[in-house]
């Protein structure tokens, strides 16, 4: 898979869909190709964040620690944007991901990407987007969550 | 030393200065008779007295002396009664006798020469050798006051003139006196006038001349030492280099340099000046005798006071007058030069307190073991400045006892190492060790039973080996075995080092004390070093550095056969399905994906500067290759290609845009070049562009590596046509580039190459996560298995850590300092404020181990600790602390006991 395809595959991604394919082609210029055994760790919950990923191809879990050990709390397949958050917020990562299958990403340093959305502020509105639905979805999956409690309880 | 030069020359070459002053003797009537003869042939022969008839023959070679009249009635003694020869014969018999006696004259003047300059060079070595013999001995500390390198220059530079001098001391007033007073006798004896004026000439130069030259005398000695400071500089600059860069005073530096440079130019040139003006005045005065031979002598000899002969012959001997002369006023010149020179020298290698000889014999057997403790009693220590060190200290550290010293910088507890160490003399009060003086013990067992760890971590140039080793060399314990040549120059070495008053122990000799390190000899040293490494954490850096260490094969065939082994056994595992596309082996028939296009068209190690000075792809062989090949249009187009694609991506970035660091193939600086090339090449090929802009473009796709670059370039067609222009370039290669590349062979070891790319063959792919790390624990594993793991590290001690060891991290560097005292197994172990550069984690597990290590084992005796330490935190880890403050004790006791007290100690730890 060539340059190309790589420019293709960056456009499915929400985030980066608004940007104009010349940029994409650099992103993807600058950016590692970086593949992954199954059940190979990509990034651990607690480690600094230096890189995000791009999934190519390939499944892999999400998985978080709780005194009960860690508990897999999603899945991520092709397209999937991994691990943005900490270089965002430079907090340590919130998870660890896993990969299931054997898994082709493209890997984007943390310094390019916050550079990237210095320079493109369409980018960092998307990033914004993302986020801002994120929250939508945890908020209603945590009122779900809350109500059952209050069931529970009662 | 004498501080008189000649009283020292004389001192030690007595008996060849008086041989020398013989043969000089002895030599003068030969000088004699071939200033003699000329006259004689001009007289005799040429003129004919004597041969006033064609058929007179007179004797030659006749040997007649006068004798008294009651030997012999006529008064004469005749030994030989001569050959009677005619005119022509007796010409040719004198002249041959002429150019006998000239032979045996030059014959005398090599002798007399080569063996001056014997004795000159034996003295010069000599005094050299007392000289470092001094340093060895000096003070700890007259090395505050010295410069390392105006020492290197006296030692080198300042007496190298002595050396010509000495042989020449004695001698040459003699000899060139002699010979002076033989020409001038001479002359007098032919003309009393002439001999007169040449005598009052020759009195003018030898007054005038000296006088002048006293001034040059004082310049020599500033010359001397302005240029010793500017020696002494040029040594500050290099040393401190950083300071000079970190704040900006390189021009302060240069103008420093130049205000000495300008000094030192000042005073040459005054040499200069006078220096020509007395050869000019030298000159005039010795043109001026000949100009009054031919004057009056030939006045004389018109009105025949002087026959012609003796006239040639005066002014041939004056010709020898004027450089005997001239030589003796050199010499006399040199001679206040030299003294200048020695007795400045000596000055500075005259120091009070030198350390006795005795302090450091030759001991070849081991001491014993100290027991018993160190007593210090009233320790008083005070730097130059007279600042105190340590105050009053009166202290028993048991040898068997694990000590901290802990006290902040300056508080005295480096000091404290020091004088233990005998670094620091005590001014008042005493160290006892075992009952006795510390300071009168012998280096022997000091140096051998006390381990010490400076702060500071400067390694000598050398391998590591060679600076762990250092350690154990105190005198040559296996002898080395010469035969032959060798043998006869070894015992030639003795005695000339006899000659010289230099040491004769034998540098070639085996000097490590294996057993001092717990081994039996060279086999097993290797286990110890490991040993020691391991506790100050050095072995894993060690293994690294052997692993991109280079071997030649040549010289450890077994090693080079298995690595080899190694690579195959790799080989074999890289092919199990878990490790599949981990790494791209290197296969001559086979397109290397993971390696640039550069490097599988070259497909080996370049050697030497043939195809490692400037670019690859400029190279006129790789050039001619690709012509032959008819790669140069694909790559040329290739190359295109690349530069479309980098300005397309790239040319909007500024060019501190962090994406560059990403883009290998031109710098951003390089960018607008590369459009005008584009711009310029449109629409031509690679035959038509210029010979710059193919340059630059046939550059590009050299580093391109596919999977990197991901820009489709490289297709099954184009990769197998490169692999056989690899093999064209490899076959074709021309005798002058035979060893500049050193190929990749599947089945022979690359000399070029480190450890690790011989074992790993190949490239280690793009993009694969964890791939280095699981290759190298791959890599490990095999030489594990293969027992190869000690030879690589033994490849990695051979590191040359580079001046003072700046190859090294510092951290390693103090570990190095630390892992070789523990190598010699000493009875106390003193340690100041060493591994300073470590983490705190790193510090506190060293300092486990060595504590752990001085408990000892079945196979290392225990031994004492005292470790000034560079945080009070790990006292704790000891049986006993010391705590101390402004040079004195304050605290000491158990780490416990203390922290309970709530003291000094509570608050360093706290």
């Amino acid at each position: 898979m060539g340059l190309k395809d790589e420019v293709d595959l960056l456009r499915r991604v929400p985030l980066f869909a608004q940007i104009d394919p010349g940029k994409l082609k650099l992103l993807a210029f600058t950016s590692e190709r970086m593949s992954f055994q199954a059940d190979q760790v990509l990034f651990k919950q607690g480690d600094q964040g230096d890189a995000a990923y791009v999934v190519i191809s390939g499944d892999a879990d999400v998985l978080v620690n709780t005194p009960e050990g860690e508990i897999p709390v999603a899945k991520l397949g092709e397209n999937a944007f991994i691990g943005e958050i900490a270089i965002l917020c430079d907090v340590p990562r919130t998870a660890t991901i896993k990969a299931v299958t054997r898994m082709e990403t493209l890997k984007i340093d943390k310094e390019h990407f916050l550079r990237l959305i210095r320079e493109f502020p369409e980018m960092g509105i998307e990033v914004m987007r993302e986020l801002a639905n994120r929250l939508s979805i945890t908020t209603a999956e945590l009122s779900e969550a809350r109500n059952e409690l209050r069931k529970q309880a009662s | 030393m004498d501080p008189n030069l000649f009283r020292y020359i004389w001192k030690h070459t007595r008996s060849h200065q008086v041989w020398i002053l013989f043969v000089a003797l002895i030599s003068m009537p030969t000088y004699f008779l071939a200033l003699d003869l000329p006259k004689r042939i001009v007289n005799g022969p040429i003129q004919g007295r004597g041969f006033e008839d064609e058929s007179v023959r007179d004797p030659f070679l006749r040997m007649e002396f006068s004798v008294p009249e009651w030997m012999n009635t006529d008064g004469t003694l005749v030994l030989f009664e001569g050959f009677d020869l005619d005119r022509f014969q007796m010409l040719l018999g004198l002249s041959l006798t002429f150019l006998f006696l000239v032979c045996i004259n030059g014959l005398f003047k090599f002798y007399i020469n080569t063996f001056k300059g014997r004795l000159g060079e034996r003295m010069l070595r000599r005094l050299r050798y007392e000289l470092v013999d001094r340093v060895l001995r000096f003070p700890m500390v007259q090395f505050k006051r010295v410069k390392p390198s105006e020492v290197a220059t006296m030692v080198k530079d300042e007496v190298e003139p002595l050396g010509g001098f000495i042989g020449d001391a004695f001698v040459t007033p003699v000899f060139l006196g002699g010979q002076a007073a033989t020409a001038m006798g001479f002359i007098l004896v032919q003309n009393v006038w002439l001999g007169g004026m040449a005598a009052g000439i020759i009195g003018i130069q030898v007054i005038l001349i000296p006088r002048l030259r006293r001034r040059l005398i004082e310049l020599g000695r500033e010359r001397q030492l302005t240029t010793r400071a500017l020696s002494g500089r040029v040594g500050e600059i290099v040393d401190a280099i950083g300071g000079v860069h970190v704040n900006d005073t390189s021009n302060f530096e240069r103008a420093d340099v130049s205000s000495r440079l300008g000094k030192i130019f000042a005073i040459r040139y005054e040499i200069y000046q006078r220096k020509f003006f007395v050869k000019f005045l030298n000159n005039l005065l010795a043109q001026m005798t000949p100009f009054l031979f031919y004057s009056v002598g030939g006045y004389f000899a018109l009105t025949g006071r002087l026959d012609i002969g003796q006239l040639v012959a005066v002014i041939a001997a004056y010709k020898d007058l004027p450089s005997p002369i001239k030589e003796l006023i050199d010499w006399d010149q040199q001679r206040l030069d030299v003294q200048v020179k020695y007795s400045q020298v000596i000055d500075q290698f005259t120091v009070d307190n030198m350390m006795e000889s005795q302090l450091q014999p030759v001991v070849t057997d081991r001491p014993d073991r100290l027991k018993g403790q160190f007593k210090i009693s009233n320790l008083t220590v005070n730097d130059d400045s007279g600042a105190r060190l340590l105050e009053r200290l009166s202290m028993e550290l048991n040898l068997d006892r694990k000590v901290a010293v802990v006290g902040g910088l300056n508080s005295g507890a480096e000091y404290l190492c020091e004088a233990l160490a005998r670094l620091l003399p005590p001014g008042s009060g005493r160290i006892t060790l075992q009952g006795e003086d510390l300071d009168e013990l012998p280096e022997a067992i000091t140096g051998r039973r006390i381990g010490y760890v400076p702060t500071d971590a400067s390694l000598f140039q050398g391998s590591v080996r060679d600076n762990i080793l250092y350690i154990l060399k105190r005198a040559p314990l296996r002898e080395a075995t010469y035969d032959g040549a060798a043998a006869k120059h070894r015992a030639w070495e003795i005695s000339e080092a006899r000659n010289s008053g230099n040491t004769t122990l034998d540098i070639g000799a085996d000097w490590i004390d294996y057993e001092a390190a717990g081994a039996s000899g060279p086999e097993d040293l290797l286990d110890q070093v490991l040993r020691v490494l391991k506790i100050v954490d050095l072995d894993e850096d060690m293994l690294g550095l052997g692993l991109r260490g280079v071997i030649d094969p040549d010289n450890r065939p077994e090693l080079a056969a298995g690595l080899l082994a190694a690579r195959s056994a790799l080989r074999q595992i890289l092919e199990d399905d878990a490790y599949k596309g981990l790494v791209e082996q290197f296969d001559p028939d086979a397109y290397n994906q993971q390696a640039t296009i550069g490097e599988n068209l070259l497909f080996g190690t370049p050697v030497g500067e043939a195809f490692t000075d400037g670019y690859l792809s400029s190279h006129d062989y790789i050039r001619k290759i690709l012509q032959s090949e008819g790669l140069d249009t694909d790559l040329f187009e290739m190359g295109r290609e690349i530069a479309d694609t980098a300005i397309e991506l790239f040319a909007d970035l500024p060019p501190d845009h962090p994406f560059f660091e990403q883009l290998s193939f031109m710098s951003a600086e390089q960018i607008p070049e590369y459009q005008a090339v584009l711009a310029r090449i449109q629409h031509q090929s690679v035959v038509d562009v210029s010979d710059a802009d193919r340059d630059m473009v046939l550059r590009l796709p050299f580093v391109y590596v596919e999977p990197r670059h991901r820009l489709g370039l490289l297709d099954e067609s184009m990769m197998a046509r490169i692999v056989t222009a690899r093999q064209a370039l490899r076959q074709k290669l021309p005798q002058e580039l035979a060893g500049a590349i050193e190929f990749y062979d599947p089945e022979a070891y690359n000399r070029a190459s480190s450890i690790q790319d011989n074992i790993l063959f190949g490239r280690i792919a793009y993009g694969v996560a964890g791939g280095a790390e699981t290759i190298l624990k791959l890599g490990l594993d095999v030489l594990e298995k293969h027992e190869l793991i000690d030879d690589v590290f033994d490849v990695g001690l051979d590191f040359n850590v580079g001046t003072s060891g700046k190859r090294l991290a510092q951290s390693q560097r103090q570990k190095v300092l630390m892992a070789r005292v523990l190598l010699k197994r000493p009875d106390v172990l003193l340690i100041n404020r060493a591994l300073s550069s470590l983490d705190r984690a790193g510090q506190m597990a060293i300092i486990q181990r060595v504590l752990k290590d001085s408990e000892g084992t079945d196979a290392n005796p225990p031994y004492g600790v005292v470790w000034a330490l560079t945080n009070a935190a790990f006292a704790s880890e000891f049986e006993r602390v010391v705590v101390m403050k402004d040079g004195a004790m304050v605290e000491e006791g158990e780490p416990s006991e203390l922290l309970a007290q709530k003291g000094e100690y509570a608050a360093l730890v706290a």
